[in-house]
């Protein structure tokens, strides 16, 4: 059996049914286009400061983005039980699960470009080291969706999945090194960064735009990496147990 | 299909549970290759639960199962390439139109694009979508969400097919289409593992039935063999107008050799080894008061069966099922 022409056609679908669609065009386009806007122009230290703000922003689209979709394309396809028709299909759980999950990496990565290109009218971009933010982007854009992932496979409504996915969405603004650094939060805060990817993700983007981060690129890699087969493991484990009952 | 066995379907004391309650307990049984076999059960008897549980859709807590010679026991989906399922409830995607959603589930299957939409365009015709092609699943109305979610469970051919009630809230052309399809895959060979609520749809397509009560399989023969006993018996129905309950014991005094069943207050069935001579009996009613407005000889069939085993009247579970149909 030809299992690309069923990966190829669900993340098509997913795309044509899903992605484009005005819900996600707000959250996953619109939304990150207004924080750019509004933290490009209300930062109050001039274009300078845009190379400092460009990370966090970046990181906040690509996690925008990719953890409103999955609550759709997942958890609503299991409340409608158009997902048993994807169980009952002789592709193997992991590659059904990446095929679901792959429209939503590939739009958070397109979404990481949008303040870059409306940073570039504004600033000199020359200076980026543009390998390291592309793989920063996909790491984040794939970290990003596996935790949609995780939340999505854990309830059963889609409202749960976007009220849950607030819960570590809002906080990581905050709390992994986006817009101020981690050494200037609260003591008892700093190890809570530490167990959040978008903390490393975040990181390698400030390496990549301004040269300046906290732990080896490597490091940030490896930790990326490992939080993406952790949460991919334990969605498919999810799954397994708890939707084939 | 397993070639050596010629068994599709194998089932041996299936259990499964959920919270506090026992979906189904003790299940076994055999589907032939190539043949059309019913699973016949009121609402709750655990007849979607031993789908799912068959389909890969539900993980059994004991028993084994064996699809086309693959056992699934441990691994539910293992034979997912060999079945095609239609649910209970049409699942399609209400956003993609009738011949996208066609195309897509056939892709699902590793079809190329040519070879689905030929297949999707081929299927929309037999079940007679081709109009509504490009329109979107969600506008669809019932019988025809229903009939393409069953073109869907079909889209690649498969081996073994189960139907989860197919023709439950669809209008009378509309069923009687799809039974002529059903008995076109099977005569086709495809094996295929039926429920229905409709008693009589399975008499007619059916091999071989087995009935499921409170998920336990209590019998399981061919509809030749289930019928069989009952048919041998003479049977008739007599309305009287009033008085018919009063004059029981009477009727048993005076006819012994037949036996006397009250189905309603104003109709009483007979019963009889041998033929049944009417005459007597409406001179005896009259004669006691009760007014005969008819008697008629009864032809018993599958359903009587059914009654008798689960002792649920047919007409009770066909009505609460269309009930729940209205109201999904």
């Amino acid at each position: 059996m030809k299992l690309w022409i069923a990966f190829w056609n669900i993340l098509i679908k997913d795309f044509r049914t899903y992605y484009l669609k005005p819900p996600n065009i707000s959250w996953g386009l619109i939304f990150p286009l207004a924080w750019t806007g509004m933290f490009f122009i209300k930062s109050g230290s001039g274009l300078e400061s845009i190379s400092s703000i460009l990370p966090g922003v970046v990181a906040l689209s690509i996690l925008f983005g990719t953890t409103s979709l999955l609550a759709v394309t997942v958890t609503f396809e299991k409340k409608n039980r158009s997902f048993e028709r994807l169980l009952l299909a002789p592709v193997p759980l992991e590659l059904l699960m990446l095929a679901k999950t792959g429209g939503a990496i590939l739009f958070g990565v397109i979404n990481a470009f949008i303040p870059v290109i409306m940073a570039a009218f504004l600033i000199d971009l020359s200076h980026v080291d543009w390998m390291v933010f592309v793989l920063a982007a996909f790491l984040i854009a794939v970290a990003s969706t596996f935790l949609g992932l995780f939340i999505a496979v854990a309830v059963s409504e889609v409202f749960e999945a976007q009220t849950f996915s607030n819960f570590f969405r809002f906080p990581m603004i905050f709390l992994c090194g986006l817009f101020f650094p981690i050494s200037a939060l609260p003591w008892f805060l700093e190890p809570l960064s530490y167990v959040l990817p978008l903390t490393y993700g975040a990181d390698m983007l400030h390496g990549a735009i301004r040269g300046w981060h906290i732990l080896p690129i490597f490091v940030d890699l490896l930790v990326l990496i490992i939080f993406c087969v952790v949460l991919f493991a334990a969605s498919l484990r999810n799954i397994k147990h708890k939707w084939i009952l | 299909m397993n070639s050596e066995s010629g068994i599709a379907i194998e089932a041996k004391g299936l259990a499964k549970q959920f919270g506090e309650i026992q979906a189904v307990s003790d299940v076994s049984f055999e589907v032939r290759a190539g043949e059309l076999f019913g699973f016949l059960g009121p609402n709750g008897a655990g007849k979607t639960t031993t789908i799912n549980v068959l389909t890969g859709l539900a993980r059994p807590d004991a028993g084994r199962i064996h699809i086309g010679g693959i056992d699934c026991t441990k691994t539910p989906r293992a034979a997912q390439h060999l079945i095609g399922v239609v649910p209970d409830e049409s699942n399609m995607y209400p956003e993609l139109s009738g011949f996208d959603n066609l195309c897509f589930c056939a892709a699902l299957y590793g079809m190329g694009k040519i070879e689905r939409q030929a297949r999707a365009w081929e299927l929309l015709d037999v079940f007679d979508l081709t109009k509504a092609a490009r329109r979107k699943f969600g506008g669809y109305s019932k019988g025809m969400k229903r009939k393409l979610t069953i073109a869907a469970g079909i889209v690649h051919e498969p081996k073994i097919l189960f139907l989860d009630e197919p023709t439950t809230g669809i209008d009378v052309a509309s069923a009687r289409q799809l039974r002529q399809l059903i008995s076109d895959l099977h005569r086709k060979g495809t094996t295929i593992f039926l429920t229905t609520h409709y008693i009589e749809e399975a008499e007619r397509l059916c091999d071989r039935i087995a009935f499921i009560m409170s998920g336990r399989v209590v019998r399981v023969d061919t509809v030749a063999n289930l019928v069989q006993p009952i048919r041998e018996k003479h049977v008739m129905q007599i309305t009287c107008s009033n008085g018919l309950k009063e004059l029981s014991g009477k009727l048993r005094e005076e006819f012994p050799s037949l036996k006397f069943i009250h189905l309603q207050p104003e109709l009483i069935r007979v019963e009889a080894d041998e033929p049944v001579h009417v005459g007597p009996l409406v001179r005896f009613l009259e004669d006691h008061g009760a007014e005969v407005s008819e008697a008629r000889k009864v032809r018993l069939s599958l359903e009587d069966v059914f009654v008798k085993i689960t002792g649920i009247g047919a007409d009770t579970m066909r009505k609460e099922k269309e009930k729940s149909w209205r109201n999904q």
